[in-house]
């Protein structure tokens, strides 16, 4: 995985809420056995029309956005399934970031195993993001994970929380199998506890 | 850990299961969860079994690991010639290699026990009260019914569960949903989990855990109950429990996977104890009459979009906030004006099956409505069971029989039309009463439109051609 330190970046605002994991990757993409490739269709049914030609005014088929590495999106971003397709598409596309109100528990979560960085911040905050979002691709927000700040084009800087066991995987690439493997000892024990006090499982 | 779960201070059922399981926890609070059942299927999993492979890991619980197509298979009798679809032949033919490389108990799609996994699990007693259950896939949260922990995971995780048995866990908060009262007939536990949904949003319950707990719930039958945890993911909680009692014990006894003998009785002395005691904190509770709730139907591309089925369909302008450019979409999406009664919307086919209603109960309930009926001109039904034995069973009460005098088709166990990975797809601009659990745009196929409810609901829309309140129906055929 790769390290996530900070990223200075294009912002495309998506306002509309509950964008689910049906709209991030549709279900025709999810027969892969590979979890590179994906960024193409990243956003499929509403990038593109169903002859294949994009649509004009989805944001990042906009010139100023097509090169985002953030999304500031409505309330309850990846709703929906729990298919790590949606965070591989948002990688594989170039998303480092999305930023909204609040985020699907799976969702959130899967970002976090990708190196993408979910930040949630209060309605008026994302609000001031989205807003500079708008301003196109002149306008670029900065996230600083160590420092835990997203900085606006015009030098507004808010601060957000993250938890500081993911935080540290992320600033490191850690790759959390490894970690847990070094427990193997506790697993082991607790494996034989419960062979004792739960027989049946 | 089985003699003092209930000392010291008051605790939630989730509390109890999660403390039962925690192997390891740090002094920020993450910890490492022992994970008890590990269910898997073949969308999710492919990158999983890469990614150990690669790493050159093993698979720590072979034996408590379940492996089953559901979402890509054919529901036709052909598939026995093999799925067309090439890549969704190849997802297949990667969870058979890899089921069968590292020596995982799996139901292939030629097994008669194969269907969707969440139907599986239960059936087969691989599901049990107290337990910690994973799959990658959001409806996971079925299996809380029997007073399981169990949630969805993405594909990452499903290879550290693969590797470890455990998963990295924050405890999530708690929150308690209870029905009173008894439900007025028509009403069934889809509309519960609709109306509740319809109540919190799909945001609702993010960062919580969901018990169900009240006279109505009580009142369910177990199938009632895994239809009402299914959907606990569209309220946005990680997990819905409910505390198990006798019905659950009885579900379970005899089953393939459940304890016999003296290991049988341990396990129920261990399992009356999860309960939520007196007193234990809950960090938000949601109260809803039983009597308050209606037959319910959705309008929108979102689960929370709930309306009883007497009233109408709503303006942009009814909501707040960034819902009302939602609201608006949807309704452009769904074809639908503000005002039009909800009964008069016509449908072109009913779906009726998947994890949330592909029981032999919803089939019962369904064929109950259907008998002696036929669908209306022009639409078309699929009957999907969730599994192979369902199908056995529905068919040795001579469901299968109604279903197709009544111009359905009758089809072998699978997800089918809920996501439509298999060629089971709505076609743009169809419309569709579903028993599924999503109405996302293009969930069932690119441009379909489809209106969530009972699989009473979807049986009595079916017949009428448009959207139905079964209760009149229920009087005119009585």
């Amino acid at each position: 995985m790769d390290k996530f330190t900070k990223l200075t970046g294009i912002a495309a605002p998506m306002p509309l809420v509950n964008i689910d994991t049906d709209m991030i990757i549709p279900k025709q993409f999810l027969k892969t056995i590979h979890r590179s490739g994906l960024g193409k269709n990243l956003f499929d049914e509403m990038r593109y029309n169903a002859d294949g030609s994009e649509v004009a005014d989805f944001v990042l088929n906009q010139p100023a956005y097509r090169a985002s590495e953030i999304i500031v999106a409505g309330d309850n971003f990846g709703c929906g399934s729990s298919r790590e397709h949606a965070p591989w598409a948002l990688l594989d596309y170039g998303i480092r970031c999305v930023i909204s109100t609040s985020f699907a528990d799976i969702f959130y979560n899967n970002c976090f195993k990708n190196g993408i960085l979910p930040i949630v911040m209060p309605k008026e905050v994302v609000d001031v993001l989205m807003d500079d979002a708008r301003k196109g691709s002149n306008a670029r927000l900065t996230i600083d994970l160590e420092n835990q700040t997203v900085t606006t084009s015009d030098g507004q800087s808010f601060a957000f929380e993250i938890d500081s066991f993911r935080r540290h995987c992320l600033l490191n690439g850690l790759d959390d199998i490894g970690l847990t493997l070094e427990k193997s000892a506790a697993i082991d024990t607790f494996e034989s506890q419960i062979a004792q006090s739960r027989p049946w499982v | 850990m089985t003699g003092n779960i209930n000392a010291g201070a008051p605790r939630t059922l989730y509390d109890k299961i999660f403390d039962a399981h925690v192997v390891d926890r740090s002094e920020d609070g993450t910890c490492v969860l022992y994970i008890d059942r590990h269910l898997v299927h073949e969308v999710t999993s492919p990158q999983a079994f890469e990614g150990l492979r690669m790493a050159g890991r093993k698979v720590r619980r072979p034996d408590q690991t379940i492996a089953v197509p559901d979402h890509n298979v054919p529901t036709t009798a052909d598939r026995v010639q093999g799925i067309e679809n090439p890549e969704g032949r190849i997802q297949v033919a990667e969870l058979d290699k890899n089921a069968r490389e590292f020596g995982l108990n799996y139901y292939p799609m030629s097994d008669v026990r194969q269907g969707i996994v969440h139907i599986v699990g239960p059936e087969q007693g691989w599901t049990l009260p107290g337990m910690t259950v994973v799959c990658g896939d959001s409806h996971t949260a079925t299996h809380g019914a029997f007073g399981a922990l169990a949630h969805g995971i993405g594909t990452s995780e499903v290879e550290h569960v693969l590797a470890t048995q455990t998963l990295i866990q924050k405890k999530s908060k708690n929150m308690k949903v209870e029905i009173t009262g008894k439900l007025l007939p028509g009403v069934t536990a889809k509309d519960i989990t609709l109306a509740v949904i319809g109540k919190t949003g799909t945001a609702g319950g993010t960062g919580y855990v969901i018990e169900y707990c009240g006279e109505a719930i009580r009142d369910l039958s177990m199938e009632g109950r895994m239809t009402v945890c299914n959907m606990a993911i569209e309220g946005g909680a990680r997990a819905g429990l409910i505390a198990p009692d006798e019905k659950t014990f009885d579900y379970c006894k005899g089953r393939p996977h459940a304890p016999k003998g003296a290991a049988w009785e341990a396990a129920i002395t261990w399992w009356k104890t999860l309960f939520t005691d007196e007193g234990a904190h809950f960090d938000k509770i949601v109260t809803i009459r039983g009597e308050d709730i209606a037959p319910v139907v959705t309008w929108g591309t979102s689960p929370e979009d709930v309306l009883a089925i007497t009233d109408k369909v709503p303006a942009p302008e009814d909501f707040e906030g960034g819902k009302i450019e939602a609201a608006r979409r949807s309704l452009d999406y769904m074809g639908l004006k503000p005002g039009t009664p909800l009964s008069e919307i016509k449908i072109d086919a009913v779906f009726i099956g998947s994890c949330t209603n592909g029981r032999i109960e919803d089939l019962r309930a369904a064929a109950g409505i259907l008998k002696g009926q036929h669908l209306a001109e022009g639409v078309r039904g699929m009957v999907v069971p969730g599994s192979g034995l369902v199908r056995l069973q529905a068919e040795e009460e001579g469901l299968d029989k109604i279903f197709t005098d009544a111009g359905f088709e009758w089809r072998l166990a699978g997800c089918s039309m809920c996501l439509g990975m298999n060629p089971d797809q709505l076609a743009p601009g169809e419309r569709c009463a579903a028993t599924s659990n999503r109405n996302f745009e293009g969930r069932m196929g690119r441009g379909g439109r489809t209106h969530l409810m009972s699989p009473v609901m979807a049986a009595a829309a079916g017949i009428k051609g448009h959207l139905t309140d079964v209760r009149e129906f229920m009087a005119e055929t009585v």
